[in-house]
Parts: C-alpha cells; sequence; structure tokens
C-alpha cells in the first residue's frame, strides 16, 4: 500500500547522496541498529505480532469474497446462507485487519520515536565531551545534518520501510500460498511478470538515480547561489546590480530546471511501465482464467483436477495477483532506501563513537580558591604534528598581573589561551597553575578558575536574563542586574519593551554586535573566576563604551590574573607584562616602558601609529 | 494561490494537450475490468477459444496504449512543471532583490530564501503531480463510476455511497494533520538550533562547564520534537487504515447486495468481478486524490507565501521631480532629516548638513548612534520619515534607483563577498577594464596582497570571503567602491581592521587620487576622520558635535573623550 502521507524527504538539494556501504560496515551497522530495535523488544514482537495478523486477515478477505461468488454462481441458483456467511466474514476480517493496522502504525511510531529520541541525545551528549579540536576541524552544517536529516533517514526506514518489509513478505508469500491452493497452473503466469517487473525496475533505476542525483545537485546549487545572493541584497541594491545577478541566477535556474526535466522525463516511464505489466498480468490471468473457466465449466476439467477452476476462484485470483504485484515492485525501493538508512545510521554512529576528550587522571590535585600565579615551562604545541605553532614558550605571569600578548595574525596569540584552558594540550613542557599542572587537575576546575571573553560573542536563544545567568546557575536576580550594570548593559536592557526577559534571537535584529557583547562581558563579570581571558574582548565595542566600561573592566581585573589579547595598543598599555609572540616564540618581553626603550617590534609596532 | 496559478495561464494549452492524453490513457485503462468481465460472462459462456485469445490481446493493447500515453502524458506535465517553476522563480527572486530594506526587514532573510528554496519547490512539486495524478485520480473516478453505473447502476449506488465518505475522512484527518506537521517543523527547527548553538559555542560551555546544563536544554527540545512527531504520526496513521476499511466495506456491500439481485436475475456474478475491479481502481484513485489534498495544502501554504513577495508593493516609489534644482546647490544635503525604524523610537533626529564636491565628510559616535542610518537614508534603503535629503539639489526620492546607484560607490559594515574570484568580486558584474579594477586594487592597498596570491587577481575566494582575513576583505571591497569612479564614496566603518599603516596609506591615496570624490567616512577611529572637511560627532540619534578636528577638540567633550582614549589607541593587525 501507498505510504504514510507527509514524506519525510528532506529539503531538494539538501538530500543526502548516501555512498552504499561495504559488506562488513553494513553488517555491523545492521547488528548495532537491531539493538536499538531489541532494546524495546516487547514493542517490536507486538509489531511483529500484529503485521502477520493483520496481514493475514487481509488476505483471507479476498478468498471469502472468492467463495461468496462461487456461492452466487452456484449451480442450483443463489446460495444465500453461504453468501451471508461469507460476506460476514469478509467484514470481519476487514474490520479487525484495519484495526490491527492502525495499531501497528501507531505502535511504529512509538518505537520508531523512542529509538531516535535516543539516538538524538547519545549524538548530542557525545558532542559535548568531544574535544574542542573536533568543533575545529567539522562544520557546524555536518553535525546538524547528521543529527537531522540522517536521523530523520533511519527513522523512516524504521517507521515505515520495516514495517513494509513485513507486510511485502507476508503478501508475497501469502498471496502465492493461496493462489497455489485455486489454480496452480496460473501461477505460472508470474513466473514471465514477475522477473520482468523486477529486471526492468532494476535496469530502469539504475539508469535514471543518477539523474535525479544530478538533480538534487543542481537545485543545492542554485539554493546555495539564491542564499549568497540575497545575503548581499543590500550591497546589490546600493550598486544597481539587480539584473546582472538576475541574469546569472537565471543561467542557473535554467540549468538546475533542464536537470530536472531530465530526471522527470526518464523517471516519468517508471511508473506507467510497472503498471503495464500489471495490466499485462491481469491480462494474462484473464485470458487463461477464462480458458480454463470455461472447459471447466463445459466439464472438461473435472472438480477437483489440476486444471479445475470456478469463477470465483478466477476473481479470487485477479484479486491476489493485484496485492502479490504491490511489493513485489516496491522491493526495489525499499532495498535502496534500506542501504540509505544503514550509510544514515553509520554516519550517526561515527560521531557517537568518536574518541571523547582523554579522561581526567585518577586522583586529581585539587585546584580550589586559586590564587593565580601561572608558569609555561618550554611549552611547545602544534594543531597538526608538522607545523609547529609554540616552540619552547616559557612565561610566568605573578597572580593579579595583567598579561597582554601581541603579535601578527597566526602568530599564536590565541592558542595560548587554548592551552591554558585546555582546550588542547601541551606536546611538550609543563603549564601550572599555582605550582600544580594543569593537567593533574580535573579539567572542570581548571576552566571554572577562568572567565572568558571571546572575540566571537556566544548567546543562544533565550532571554537576556538566561544568557547573562549562564556564567554562574545559582546567582540571584540582584547579582545578575549588578553585572550587567557592571558591563554597563544595564540601562539598555531595561529600555528594552521586554527587559530581562526579552528572547535574543539567531538574526539579533534586536541587538546590535556591542550589545551582544556587552552581554557576554556581564556573564563573565557574574562568573567571578580567579583569572580572566580577554581574547578581543572589546572589539565590538566603539570608543565611547569601551571607556564606559573601562572602570568596570579595572574593578574585574583587580586582583585577577588576566590573560589579554587585544588589537588596541591602549588596552596593552597599561599591562604589567607584555608578551610578544612572533613565529610561534616569545621575541620581546616586559612592560610598556622596558619594551618602548628596547626599541623593538613592540616600539616600532607602537610609534607607527603617530606618523 | 491565484498569483502564482497565473503563470500557469501561458501552458494552458500544453495542459490541455496534456490532459487529452492522460484521458485517453486512462480510458483505456478503465476499459480492462470490463473486458474481463466481459469474456468471463458472454465469451465463455459462448465457449468460443479464439474469442478469449482475441479479447485478451484487446487487454494487452489497451494496456499497451495506457502505458505509452501516459509516459508522454508524463513528460508533458513535467515539461509545463519546469517552464512554470522557471519562470516563477525567476521572477521570485528577481521581486526578492527589488525589495526595500524595509520590506526586506519585514519579511526577513531567512524568510526570503526558504520562499525562493523550499516553496517554489513544493509548488512546482505539485504542478508536476498534479497533471499527472489530478487527471489520473478524477477520471478513473469518473470512468469508473460511469462504466459502472452502465453495467449495474444499483450496485454502482454503494460506491458512490462510500466515495463522500473516504473524502470526508481524509479531508477532516488532514485539516487537524497539516498543522501538526508544521508544528512537527518549527520542533526540528528549535532543535537544529540547539545544536548550532553548541557547535558554535564548545569553548565557552567548556570553560564554563555547562554540559549537563546543555544536555538539559537539548533534551527538552529532543522531547518536543519527539513527542510532535508522535502526535502528527498518529493522527495522520489513521487515514490509511481507515480508507481501507472504506474500501473494502465497499467490496463486501457490494458482493451481498449482488447476491440479492442475482436471485431476482437483475445482476451477474461475473459483474460482481469487475465491480471489484472497479473499486479496487476507484479507491487507488481516491488515495491519490488524498495525497494530492496533502500536497496541495502544502503548495497553498506555498504559493501563498510566494505571492506575498510578488504582490509587495513598489517601494520606494519614484516620485515626480517638483522643480528644475539650482544649478549651485550643494552635492550632498541633509535637511533636518529625521527618521524611525519602528515609528516609535527615532534613531535620527533632525540631523542637518551639507557638502560640497570633493569634500570629506567624517561620522563618529558610539555604537546605535545612528551612523548606519544616516548612511542607509542617504542610498535610500529607508526614506526620511521627516526632512529632505538632496543630492545635487534633487530629492533623493526622485532619482530613478539605477540613477542614483551610480552615483556612490559604497562599502557597507560586514559586506559582502561572495565565492568567484578576486577580480569578480571588485568587478561585481558592472562592465569595468581589468585595467580600472588594477588601479583601484592599488588604490585600496590592496594590490600587494592579492599578486601575493598564486593566481592573482583569479585567486578564488570562498563563500561570504572567508578565506581572506577581515583587513584583506575590507581593502578589497574598497576596491570595489572605488572602482567604477563614483562621485561618491561612502565608507561605513570599513577600515577597522586595517592596521594603522595600511588606514594611512589607503587615506593619503584617497586624498591625492580623489580630489574631485566626495569622501563620506564612518569610523570610530578619530583617526580615520581627523583630516576630514566637516565631522559630525552623533549621539542617541542627534549631532551633537560639528566642525574639524582642531575645532571639535575644543567645542566638543564628548569627541574630546573619544580622541583622548584613542591615544596609543591604533589597531595591530
Amino acid at each position: 500500500m501507498n505510504k504514510g502521507m507527509p514524506s519525510n524527504k528532506p529539503i531538494p538539494g539538501k538530500e543526502r547522496l548516501y555512498q552504499k556501504l561495504d559488506r562488513k560496515t553494513a553488517g555491523a551497522v545492521f547488528r548495532r541498529l537491531s539493538g536499538y530495535v531489541l532494546r524495546h523488544a516487547p514493542l517490536f514482537l507486538a509489531a511483529l505480532a500484529l503485521t502477520l495478523l493483520s496481514n493475514q486477515l487481509a488476505l483471507m478477505g479476498p478468498m471469502y469474497s472468492g467463495e461468496a461468488i462461487d456461492a452466487i454462481a452456484a449451480e442450483g441458483g443463489v446460495q444465500l446462507s453461504t453468501v451471508w456467511e461469507n460476506v460476514w466474514k469478509m467484514l470481519i476480517c476487514y474490520v479487525v485487519s484495519a484495526i490491527l493496522s492502525y495499531g501497528l502504525a501507531v505502535l511504529m511510531i512509538h518505537l520508531s520515536q523512542r529509538i531516535v529520541y535516543t539516538m538524538r541525545r547519545q549524538l548530542f551528549e557525545k558532542l559535548n565531551t568531544l574535544p574542542v579540536t573536533y568543533f575545529d576541524t567539522t562544520p557546524a552544517g555536518d553535525l546538524i545534518s547528521r543529527i537531522s536529516y540522517d536521523i530523520d533517514t533511519v527513522n523512516s526506514s524504521l517507521s515505515h520501510d520495516l514495517v513494509q518489509v513485513m507486510t511485502s513478505l507476508y503478501t508475497v508469500v501469502g498471496s502465492l500460498f493461496f493462489m497455489w491452493k485455486i489454480s496452480k497452473p496460473m501461477i505460472l503466469i508470474f513466473c514471465i511478470t514477475v522477473p520482468a517487473s523486477i529486471l526492468f525496475t532494476r535496469y530502469r533505476s539504475k539508469k535514471v538515480r543518477p539523474l535525479f542525483r544530478e538533480r538534487s545537485r543542481r537545485i543545492g546549487e542554485l539554493n546555495g547561489f539564491a542564499e549568497e545572493m540575497l545575503s548581499g541584497s543590500r550591497t546589490i541594491a546600493a550598486y544597481g546590480r539587480e539584473e546582472e545577478i538576475c541574469r546569472r541566477f537565471a543561467q542557473r535556474n535554467q540549468e538546475s530546471m533542464e536537470a530536472y526535466y531530465r530526471a522527470e522525463y526518464h523517471g516519468a516511464a517508471l511508473g506507467p511501465s510497472v503498471n503495464f505489466i500489471n495490466n499485462l498480468s491481469i491480462s494474462l490471468v484473464t485470458v487463461f482464467g477464462g480458458i480454463l473457466y470455461m472447459y471447466s465449466q463445459n466439464g472438461r476439467f473435472a472438480e477437483g483436477a489440476l486444471f479445475f477452476i470456478t469463477l470465483g476462484g478466477v476473481a479470487q485470483f485477479v484479486q491476489y495477483s493485484r496485492k502479490f504485484a504491490g511489493p513485489i515492485n516496491e522491493f526495489a525501493n525499499i532495498l535502496h532506501e534500506f542501504q540509505s538508512a544503514f550509510s544514515a545510521a553509520e554516519r550517526v554512529f561515527r560521531v557517537i563513537d568518536e574518541a571523547p576528550e582523554p579522561p581526567d587522571i585518577p586522583d586529581p590535585l585539587p585546584l580550589h580558591s586559586v590564587r593565580g600565579k601561572v608558569d609555561f615551562e618550554n611549552v611547545s604545541f602544534g594543531y597538526t604534528p608538522e607545523k609547529r605553532i609554540l616552540h619552547e614558550v616559557s612565561v610566568t605571569a605573578e597572580e593579579g598581573k595583567t598579561i597582554a600578548i601581541v603579535g601578527p595574525t597566526g602568530a599564536g596569540k590565541t592558542t595560548v589561551i587554548n592551552l591554558l584552558m585546555r582546550f588542547y594540550d601541551a606536546d611538550e613542557g609543563k603549564i601550572l597553575i599555582d605550582g600544580k599542572e594543569i593537567t593533574s587537575c580535573r579539567r572542570e576546575d581548571l576552566r571554572r578558575a577562568f572567565a572568558m571573553v571571546l572575540q566571537e560573542t556566544w548567546l543562544f536563544r533565550g532571554t537576556v536574563y538566561e544568557n547573562i545567568v549562564y556564567g554562574r546557575e545559582n546567582a540571584t536576580p540582584d547579582e545578575v542586574r549588578a553585572a550587567a550594570r557592571a558591563a554597563r548593559i544595564d540601562s539598555y536592557i531595561e529600555s528594552l519593551p521586554q527587559g530581562y526577559d526579552t528572547v535574543i534571537t539567531d538574526d539579533g535584529v534586536n541587538i546590535s554586535k556591542g550589545q551582544r557583547q556587552l552581554i557576554t562581558i556581564a556573564r563573565a563579570f557574574l562568573s567571578n573566576a580567579p583569572m580572566l581571558i580577554l581574547d578581543e574582548a572589546t572589539s565590538n565595542v566603539d570608543s565611547r563604551t569601551e571607556i564606559k566600561i573601562r572602570e568596570a573592566m579595572d574593578e574585574l581585573m583587580r586582583g585577577r590574573t588576566c590573560f589579554v589579547i587585544a588589537h588596541r595598543l591602549s588596552t596593552i598599555q597599561g599591562a604589567d607584562l607584555i608578551l610578544v609572540i612572533q613565529n610561534g616564540k616569545i621575541t620581546e618581553q616586559g612592560n610598556h616602558d622596558a619594551l618602548m626603550a628596547k626599541g623593538g617590534f613592540y616600539s616600532t609596532l607602537y610609534l607607527s601609529q603617530f606618523q | 494561490m491565484k498569483t502564482v496559478f497565473s503563470y500557469l495561464l501561458p501552458y494552458r494549452l500544453r495542459m490541455a494537450l496534456g490532459l487529452c492524453v492522460k484521458v485517453t490513457a486512462t480510458l483505456s485503462e478503465l476499459l480492462l475490468p470490463y473486458i474481463l468481465s466481459h469474456i468471463l460472462k458472454n465469451v465463455v459462456a459462448a465457449g468460443a477459444l479464439s474469442g478469449i485469445l482475441w479479447w485478451g490481446a484487446a487487454m494487452i493493447v489497451f494496456s499497451a496504449v495506457a502505458m505509452v500515453l501516459n509516459v508522454v502524458a508524463n513528460r508533458m506535465a513535467a515539461g509545463v512543471a519546469r517552464d512554470f517553476a522557471q519562470r516563477l522563480r525567476m521572477d521570485l527572486f528577481s521581486r526578492t532583490l527589488g525589495l526595500s530594506a524595509a520590506q526586506t526587514d519585514a519579511f526577513t532573510l531567512p524568510s526570503l530564501e526558504s520562499r525562493i528554496t523550499t516553496d517554489t519547490y513544493h509548488v512546482h512539486q505539485f504542478v508536476n503531480m498534479i497533471q499527472r495524478l489530478g487527471i489520473r485520480a478524477p477520471i478513473l473516478l469518473v470512468g469508473g463510476i460511469a462504466i459502472t453505473l452502465v453495467m449495474d447502476a444499483y450496485l454502482s449506488l454503494v460506491m458512490i455511497a462510500i466515495l463522500p465518505l473516504i473524502f470526508a475522512t481524509v479531508y477532516l484527518i488532514s485539516r487537524r494533520g497539516v498543522p501538526l506537521y508544521v508544528r512537527v517543523q518549527e520542533s526540528v527547527d528549535s532543535m537544529i538550533r540547539v545544536v548550532r548553538e553548541n557547535a558554535q559555542g564548545i569553548r565557552v560551555i567548556k570553560a564554563l562547564s555547562k554540559n549537563d546544563y546543555e544536555n538539559r536544554r537539548y533534551d527538552r527540545v529532543n522531547r518536543t520534537l519527539s513527542h510532535d512527531e508522535r502526535v502528527a504520526g498518529t493522527v495522520m496513521g489513521v487515514v490509511n487504515p481507515v480508507m481501507n476499511l472504506l474500501m473494502n466495506c465497499g467490496i463486501t456491500a457490494v458482493v451481498a447486495l449482488s447476491a440479492q439481485r442475482v436471485v431476482g436475475h437483475r445482476s451477474d456474478p461475473e459483474t460482481v468481478i469487475a465491480f471489484m475491479q472497479y473499486f479496487h481502481l476507484i479507491s487507488m484513485a481516491m488515495m491519490s486524490v488524498s495525497r494530492m489534498f496533502v500536497m496541495y495544502t502544502k503548495c497553498a501554504a506555498s504559493s501563498e507565501r510566494i505571492a506575498q513577495v510578488l504582490n509587495a508593493p513598489e517601494d520606494p516609489v519614484e516620485i515626480p521631480l517638483e522643480s528644475i534644482p539650482h544649478p549651485n546647490a550643494p552635492q550632498v544635503e541633509f535637511e533636518n532629516v529625521s527618521f524611525s525604524y519602528t515609528g516609535g523610537h527615532r534613531h535620527l533626529q533632525d540631523v542637518s548638513f551639507s557638502l560640497r564636491q570633493g569634500e570629506r565628510l567624517g561620522i563618529i559616535g558610539s555604537t546605535g548612534a545612528g551612523k548606519t542610518t544616516l548612511i542607509k537614508l542617504l542610498m535610500r534603503f529607508y526614506d526620511a520619515t521627516e526632512g529632505r535629503i538632496r543630492i545635487h539639489g534633487r530629492d533623493v526620492r526622485t532619482y530613478p534607483h539605477k540613477e542614483l546607484t551610480e552615483l556612490f560607490g559604497v562599502v557597507l559594515q560586514n559586506d559582502f563577498l561572495y565565492a568567484d574570484t578576486v577580480e569578480e568580486n571588485i568587478r561585481f558584474g558592472r562592465s569595468l577594464t581589468s585595467e580600472e579594477i588594477r588601479r583601484a586594487a592599488e588604490l585600496a592597498q590592496a594590490d600587494d596582497f592579492i599578486r601575493g596570491f598564486t593566481e592573482g587577481y583569479a585567486h578564488p575566494l570562498a563563500q561570504k570571503g572567508s578565506n581572506l582575513s577581515g583587513g584583506q576583505k575590507q581593502r578589497l571591497l574598497i576596491a570595489r567602491a572605488l572602482a567604477a569612479n563614483p562621485s561618491i564614496l561612502v565608507l561605513d566603518d570599513s577600515s577597522s581592521a586595517l592596521d594603522y599603516k595600511t588606514d594611512a596609506n589607503l587615506r593619503l591615496a584617497l586624498r591625492e587620487n580623489l580630489r574631485s570624490t566626495t569622501v563620506i567616512t564612518v569610523a570610530q577611529r578619530v583617526s580615520s576622520v581627523k583630516d576630514c572637511d566637516l565631522i559630525l560627532v552623533l549621539e542617541e540619534g542627534r549631532v551633537i558635535g560639528r566642525g574639524t578636528h582642531e575645532e571639535l577638540l575644543a567645542s566638543c567633550p564628548t569627541y574630546r573623550e573619544i580622541s583622548d582614549s584613542q591615544m596609543g589607541g591604533a589597531f595591530l593587525e
């Protein structure tokens, strides 16, 4: 029968083009997926039972109708009581079968949703244990497509295809059985039509599938182009380039529509051809059935003989042959969908199996009431073994001091922060906090010792309040307000119609970049950690606003060890220690005056602004 | 729906032809059960073997005819759908680009995007499928009923009685079900959003050890999604069993009633067999109709969304020129301009200034002071709520869009680079020679780094130019703005990522080479505007200081404060 109505097909152009898995991987994926299903074994068994029952009943319907017709066509006139008896049987079969099949549908939705829910949860919970490297190397879009499209593919396979396969198998076998009972010779017809149908669909899909793939690819490209150009719509308007861009769009539009048509052109033949084969079956059944019936009527074939058939028998046979053809035609499709589901599941499992951050060492050193002395001892590090970013860096940051890191882009400034927070671990050398090696502490303790404000503001969809209190969950509303005041964002928040309950949306129409940055600063204020990392923290805040928060910042920095990466020399000037990093090495260190006196890179940089 | 379907009008002849082909095909198919019944009833009774074979051959011929014609009709349908969608999508895209800034804000970009992609796709699919199923199904329905009426009117009443029930079931359930799927889609979006937020904020999440919090947050959306999917599935799952049941009940009723009629010799068992066949065909047709119904609901919603864009009023409207402008009028003039995005809070208030050709204007002020808004009004992305903006003495609203944009070279905040070569990004679809592009790049201090690429000007950019550094992007954008020798150059915060030295070189190059170009610079650095002939200091939409650098240092405390804070405030790259 046809599938549940709204298809779960992904948006065009975003369809995954799944590769076929090799036998061994497919086997492993199959076992693992079965594991999920078997975890709900009672549900699954119930589903199985329902499938068998409801199909059995659906198959018995035509049998009774055939008997009823025989009773109607009976030689001595209509045998009304037999007819009625069969009519009742038919009715009962159909009603019960409908109820059971609805029950089955609901059961399968529950089963598949439980599995899918678990898979999504496992995948997500895994994400947060993965090292930062993983996110630096995997595009967010890829993760999203795994947790949505891939799991969706698995879902539709579980909720539709699984039942369909069970139903199909049962229907095919059952129909064959009944047809066998009615007339063995007529089954021979299917020796022609079934292979014809299978061969034809296989041949066709082989030819058509690449065309559909091309079609998806083209539409994907077209959509990508449209999205990219729309993101520049203001610039396009500013330069009056609408017509030119439309011309380019038109070309891609045409290409994609041609690809669409090519796929449809060949795809359009599939349905009618399969239909033809079905009709051919019916025609042949009619001819042979007619001949057999004729000779059975005039007595050439005796009742009970191999070739004997009644009128009801012909009627049943036609009905069964219709039932029988459907699943056979669908079989190639289902097989393909199973392959897709396996590949999709494999992509999901690959993330679930990713190695998490190595566990904290057993018996970690406690890291409470940190005072804030930080030592780097001969630290070397590279993101890849081939390319070293830091070479034997040694620095001591005394507690409560401000350390500014200066250097050209790519020199390794942010890397220092990555190592401090243990987003990455140093390849060689040691980093110590209060004399304790950071690798021998718990990551959580270490990270809680820092508050961070990064260049890229990160806020989630939620209220302003939720975003600030994120810094310390148990903070009171007063503390949240105090933090917002300290970050000089309080009065702005209050001016919003919903105040602290204003929901921050992704497109950020309501809140500017600078204000977003201030909110993350408020979050850092609230977290009240003993050490502070400011990575371009005020890059999105203009000078006037920066002055406003400077005081508060000074307040925040007082008594805390601070690591500051900044472009503005004014921010750097007041630091206790300035590190100049070039090509992964510390080339100069000292305070502003010392470095100016030295006349190196820093002083050249500083003086260039007055030229 | 009307707007979108008017796009089908040009294809009505092709569609009509396709319809005829489809009708013929479907009728051929409808003959099969009739012949079946005829063979069993009449030919068998006559005992003619050759008759059976002839009629059987006829069945096969009709099947073949149905196949060929169906293929032809399907291909024609795909052709019409292709041409229709191509035109619709094209118009939608070009209309979208033509929307005013205010309209774009109202629709929001993501929504406009999905109208061009997903919605157009839905409509396209619908137009394709409706020509196939939408014709086949009603014909099977009507034709089937007609034939059964001829065969036995009484029995066919059973079928006619069942049909409304099937239809009502589908209609009622779909009406409940479709909104449920809308909700599922929303839940999917929330679920995806949380994942995206986590992928992007992983450092913050780890720094604050928020794993559990995030897991809980995800679990909420995950649960909601599962729940919504379950509900939607449970409701929609009713459709198929009920339809099957109704169809089978019909067959049962036919058998039961026909028994009575055969007793009275008003019918015969062979007719019953044919009836069962027709019942099967017709209920298949009903299922297609119900599938189309769901598609129709989707398509109607999509068409509505597309039509909203297509029918969006022309905005901004060009107004007629009221008088010949004074020949000696300043090049750019703001006269008591006020503006509000929302109609409430004033984002600009009573701003006035004028610039002569070749003068330099600097605009400085804190975030949200209205600097960019001022630029947007000048470029007529929005119309001023009050006051006048004139260029060469003519109200900006009297300029045709093209003429207005040709005056400007612009770098907007967070401006737009796209996946193409460096050269194309500077050319931006204008007819500029490579020479002009090279010269612009030199002026913009971009030539050096461009030559540094192995492919030079043919170097391909990634989407959004993400393979360039911030400073490189800004220089490319400035080159784009300079390339067509605009008479007004607008730089909105376009050198913030340049180091001091490059910024200084850039300003020097502009000063020396573009003497007659009026330059408007929006900046946060005093150093970027200090050489301007006029500097406006904005605060909360008002001009709180105007004059040259020296004048403002003396007269405007805010300006002095900014300047002081930036002493030693250069940026390092």
